[in-house]
């Protein structure tokens, strides 16, 4: 839904974009935007159905973007690639796509994407589908759940983190039987 | 905790954000951590618990085996100055209750191992007696805990240091200056310390670390 604005190009704290091109058409039913100081970004436009994969440089360009003075309250949800920098209280849903939260990212809501990336804050839970990344600057208070999952040290995290085989959870809410051995006494 | 347990009394202080660890990182031996890991290679699926600072390669290495990890930072989350009241001799002192109202709340979620590391050595004295009771509270009859305490050999400057686990018996030791250590236990203090747990097993390192094992 949100273009990418010309003077964002070039922002010193950009982060590293996703690294997949699917632009469609995009919707954000529920949301609220409040901007602080900078008009709002344009309104939801529907896109040709197919952009061709494009060099690293362009990318940004092709990813719909929230920048860093922008509040968004209530349900986030798209269906494109998405790069946010602003604050988002509520819920993010982005489905079979990306979402990366930039340096100045401050979400609180629960996250569900295809692949989401952190380098911001991030308080809630993340569900995503593929993979999450979190680099050094990341803060997140809450559960991971995924296939795959990088972190950066430095990252801050509390939470759990449940890495998902064949669209499963590893831990499963079978109990087992513990029979660690236990011996009494000290050794010292 | 009785005040005969401090023996040495740091400064931690709440309100300032922790200092950048050393890039460096030393390998060690554990005895203890070998034990441990004998338990959680044996099974998949178990619920990890890691109360020190958040390690990639931990992370890595647990959910490598199967297994579920919950990460808390407690020596951290205890410096957070919401948390702060003033104490009964004026200084500002951690306001328990509302500490464990927001740390350590699982849901009733149980856990079947949890890695303690040092943090116990570290904490604020109001918080350790506490902090085990809730881990008891919160792990499975039989599940398995790894403690570090230091003997009074250590001294009173011995550094706070990070776990990153690098090897099922190999563990690599990373400095963090900003805690200081507030006490020692000895044997018998951890003992008590955990009289409501199924058994102790005591391993002395040579340097003046009680790798404890403790089962639930």
């Amino acid at each position: 839904m949100w273009k990418a604005r010309p003077d964002e190009k070039s922002s010193g704290s950009a982060a590293p974009a996703p690294s997949t091109t699917n632009n469609t058409m995009s919707t954000m039913p529920a949301t609220t935007v409040a901007s602080a100081g900078t008009a709002a970004p344009p309104a939801a436009a529907a896109r040709t159905a197919y952009v061709p994969q494009r060099p690293a440089e362009n990318f940004r360009a092709e990813v719909a973007h929230i920048g860093k003075s922008v509040l968004i309250k209530g349900e986030l949800s798209g269906s494109e690639d998405l790069y946010l920098d602003g604050e988002v209280e509520g819920s993010v849903d982005l489905k079979q796509h990306s979402l990366t939260v930039g340096p100045h990212g401050r979400i609180r809501a629960n996250i569900r994407a295809r692949e989401v990336i952190v380098h911001g804050k991030v308080d809630g839970n993340i569900a995503g589908d593929e993979k999450v990344e979190l680099k050094k600057s990341a803060v997140l208070t809450g559960d991971i759940t995924t296939q795959r999952i990088m972190i950066e040290d430095g990252a801050f995290f509390k939470g759990a983190i449940d890495l998902l085989k064949d669209g499963k959870s590893q831990s499963g809410d079978h109990r087992r039987e513990l029979s660690f051995s236990a011996t009494a006494g000290s050794n010292s | 905790m009785p005040q005969f347990l401090k023996m040495f009394r740091g400064s931690t202080t709440a309100g300032t954000p922790p200092l950048a660890p050393s890039q460096e990182r030393v390998p060690r031996r554990s005895t203890g951590f070998q034990e441990f890991t004998k338990v959680i290679q044996a099974r998949e699926g178990l619920n990890v618990l890691d109360l020190g600072p958040t390690s990639p390669t931990n992370i890595h290495y647990l959910t490598s085996l199967g297994h579920k990890i919950y990460n808390v930072d407690v020596l951290l989350s205890s410096m957070d100055p919401a948390l702060l009241r003033p104490g009964e001799d004026g200084a500002a002192a951690v306001d328990v209750e509302r500490f464990f109202a927001e740390n350590l709340v699982f849901r009733g979620e149980q856990f079947d191992a949890v890695l303690l590391w040092s943090v116990a050595d570290y904490l604020p004295e109001l918080l350790v007696k506490p902090l085990v009771e809730r881990i008891h509270s919160v792990m499975q009859p039989g599940g398995m805990l790894l403690g570090f305490f230091h003997t009074k050999d250590a001294g009173p400057q011995a550094p706070y240091c990070r776990y990153h686990i690098a090897g099922a018996d190999t563990l690599e030791l990373q400095q963090v200056p900003r805690f200081r250590l507030q006490r020692v236990f000895n044997n018998r203090h951890i003992e008590n310390l955990f009289h409501n747990f199924k058994s102790l097993k005591f391993f002395l390192a040579r340097d003046h670390t009680r790798e404890v094992l403790v089962v639930r």
